[in-house]
């Protein structure tokens, strides 16, 4: 992890890093290289600056105005009743925010949310690691099975939806073939029957993202040096013990930043819910999560003052997961990739 | 697949080692496990596929079975239809502009931040790094709002500025590591030479960091060619649908033609699967140096 060490350097408090602050006094001096790359370099100040305002400035722009912008926009609307019509008028303070909190179906999707965030990282986890031990052996096509275990993540969210919804009809294919091997007992209606819908829906999951999974681990397992097995086969160490004591710490760091994309992608589930559900089959369903109550509360019923006052709700939500996370797991292997600058 | 790089490629000298810490030969179970694996990975695909040349009485008599005989009407008619080429276009269209936006936009902003020394830097750069929390679902609200007012509404460009917007992020992340890693050496030897700061950013610094560009540009290109909560957001005109939208107003508008919805469904994954197929080695090699570092 570079992130840190290469922007240790804050030129705002004007705090470098210790190797080179004797340089000069200005805080934008070029302290941490000592090379000093040019010598003219205060005369043409000016035109560093416009440099960096033409290089610098699309990409600010662009990205103020359609992220950080509705972000904030989103913060000011949840405080208003507002149907997205003019300015918003109707001022209701936190009122949203409490009717969110009281609302049972917004507990109900909080739930299928820390459901769907618990067992991703407890099925998808230790499958996807031993997949990768297994994978990580000399074999013959390892290059294609690599490829071919990739191909459900790169596919979109709508094709996964609708196949697995076709697949998974009562007179689906999947029924059809328990039937065919003689399981009929287990024939289900995945989809709709409330008992079970929500584990369907952890299995498309899994099923789309243990590829990534995969393929994530396997590169964390070739950045192992190879001498550190050799040196522990010659110490007598077997196959499992060897990935139990040295691959798994080792692959430790990966395994961490998997599951912190795996919990936020799973706060923000979406796409495959509302395809293969709908917002209101997936609340009958069990299936709903945030951000299907978001759309269908706000934008599906035109009060985007409600809807935006969840935004924020979510936003909170996977804010305090990840610094938590961060603060608490990913301490040590990203220490201040991700909230850089916050300190 | 936009925040699947959070961490930086640290030392890409490093990763060109590509030897592996395999150990142990695989046995046979292993080849078991690993045919099962892929064969649930590629089951569901191939059931889209191969469903496309059934007919419906095959499919309703047989959900489970195999083409047979082989019927091409399906993927004939989908094929000839100018809804399908259309959607393909606009997802094309969108696609590009916001792989060459995000590229053009995130590598001079990169080389900025790698590069230049100058007060706000770290703010500046700490401001793209948070952009990594901001997920667009969260924003997706304000932000239908904003492009309404900006008049952007069922215009593929009101799909392409945001998301050219939200990819930034992973792009600077990737990138600034990156160019940081070109050593000073070559810039004054540049220098010396009498190119300009933006000379070297031309001559030098855009052919070094290709390899990392394509990579960055893989992402964004896929990220888009799926993306859905924006376009559905956006785009309420048919005529402006991208295929993720046109796939799902396919099957709802023909839910009783599975054998077509099917064969829709398969037509709109495959030029994805070829832009992965040609691009597979960066993609899996651009996380493996995400992951490292």
């Amino acid at each position: 992890m570079t992130l840190d060490t290469s922007l240790g350097t804050n030129p705002t408090t004007g705090s470098d890093r210790a190797s080179g602050s004797t340089t000069a006094g200005s805080g934008a001096s070029d302290a941490p290289r000592p090379a000093g790359r040019r010598p003219a370099k205060r005369i043409a100040d000016w035109r560093k600056r416009a440099e960096i305002a033409v290089l610098a400035g699309p990409a600010v722009i662009v990205f103020v105005t359609f992220v950080i912008l509705p972000v904030g926009m989103a913060a000011y609307y949840g405080f208003f009743k507002w149907q997205g019509y003019g300015p918003p008028t109707d001022f209701v303070g936190l009122q949203n925010y409490v009717i969110i909190f009281q609302d049972q179906a917004f507990r109900s999707v909080l739930m299928h949310n820390g459901f769907i965030v618990v067992l991703s990282l407890v099925l998808q986890g230790p499958i996807a690691i031993v997949l990768a031990l297994l994978l990580n052996q000399k074999m013959h096509g390892r290059g294609l099975i690599r490829v071919l275990v990739f191909v459900p993540y790169v596919i979109s969210e709508v094709i996964v939806g609708t196949g697995w919804s076709l697949l998974l009809q009562s007179n689906g294919a999947v029924n059809d073939m328990l039937q065919g091997i003689g399981l009929g007992g287990l024939r289900a209606d995945w989809l709709s029957n409330p008992d079970i819908a929500i584990w369907t829906l952890l299995l498309i999951i899994s099923w789309k993202y243990i590829g990534f999974a995969v393929i994530l681990f396997l590169a964390g397992l070739q950045s192992i040096p190879e001498e550190l097995f050799e040196a522990a086969a010659i110490d007598g160490a077997g196959y499992w013990q060897i990935q139990r004591r040295i691959t798994l710490p080792l692959l430790g760091p990966t395994i961490r930043i998997w599951a912190f994309l795996s919990i936020i992608g799973s706060l923000q589930l979406f796409d495959l819910v509302y395809i293969i559900w709908g917002q209101y089959i997936a609340s009958t369903a069990g299936t709903s999560t945030m951000a299907t109550y978001m759309v269908g509360n706000g934008r599906n019923s035109g009060n985007y003052g409600f809807g935006s006052a969840v935004a924020v709700v979510m936003f909170i939500i996977s804010l305090a997961v990840a610094l938590i996370y961060q603060r608490f797991v990913l301490r040590r292997d990203t220490a201040g990739a991700i909230t850089e600058g916050k300190k | 697949m936009a925040t699947t790089s959070i961490v930086a490629p640290g030392r890409r000298a490093t990763s060109e080692r590509r030897s592996s810490a395999a150990i142990g030969r695989a046995n046979p179970l292993t080849y078991v496990v690993a045919i099962l694996f892929v064969a649930a990975n590629l089951a569901p695909v191939l059931y889209i596929v191969l469903g496309g040349f059934r007919t419906n009485s095959q499919i309703t008599t047989s959900p489970a079975g195999l083409p047979a005989p082989f019927e091409l009407g399906n993927y004939g008619s989908v094929l000839s239809s100018s809804i399908f080429w259309r959607e393909l276009g606009n997802s094309a269209i969108s696609a590009i502009a916001t792989t060459v936006g995000v590229v053009v936009l995130g590598l001079m902003v990169s080389y900025i931040l790698a590069r230049y020394r100058f007060a706000g830097r770290g703010a500046l750069y700490a401001l793209f790094a948070a952009g990594l929390m901001f997920p667009i679902t969260v924003a997706i609200t304000p932000l239908y709002l904003l492009i309404k007012d900006l008049g952007l509404t069922n215009s593929l460009a009101g799909v392409i500025l945001p998301q050219i917007a939200f990819a930034l992020p992973t792009t600077v992340i990737i990138m600034v590591p990156f160019l940081r890693a070109i050593p000073d050496e070559l810039e004054e030897a540049a220098s010396i030479d009498g190119a300009s700061r933006l000379g070297f950013f031309f001559r030098m610094i855009v052919p070094l960091s290709l390899p990392g560009v394509v990579t960055v540009g893989i992402l964004a290109f896929i990220a888009s060619w799926n993306s859905y909560i924006l376009p559905l957001f956006i785009l309420n005109n048919e005529g402006s649908y991208t295929l993720p939208l046109g796939v799902q107003a396919f099957s709802s508008q023909y839910s009783v033609d599975t054998a077509k919805v099917l064969a829709f469904t398969s037509m709109s994954m495959i030029p994805a699967l070829i832009f992965f197929t040609i691009f597979q080695r960066r993609i899996v090699g651009g996380l493996t140096g995400a992951v490292k570092g």
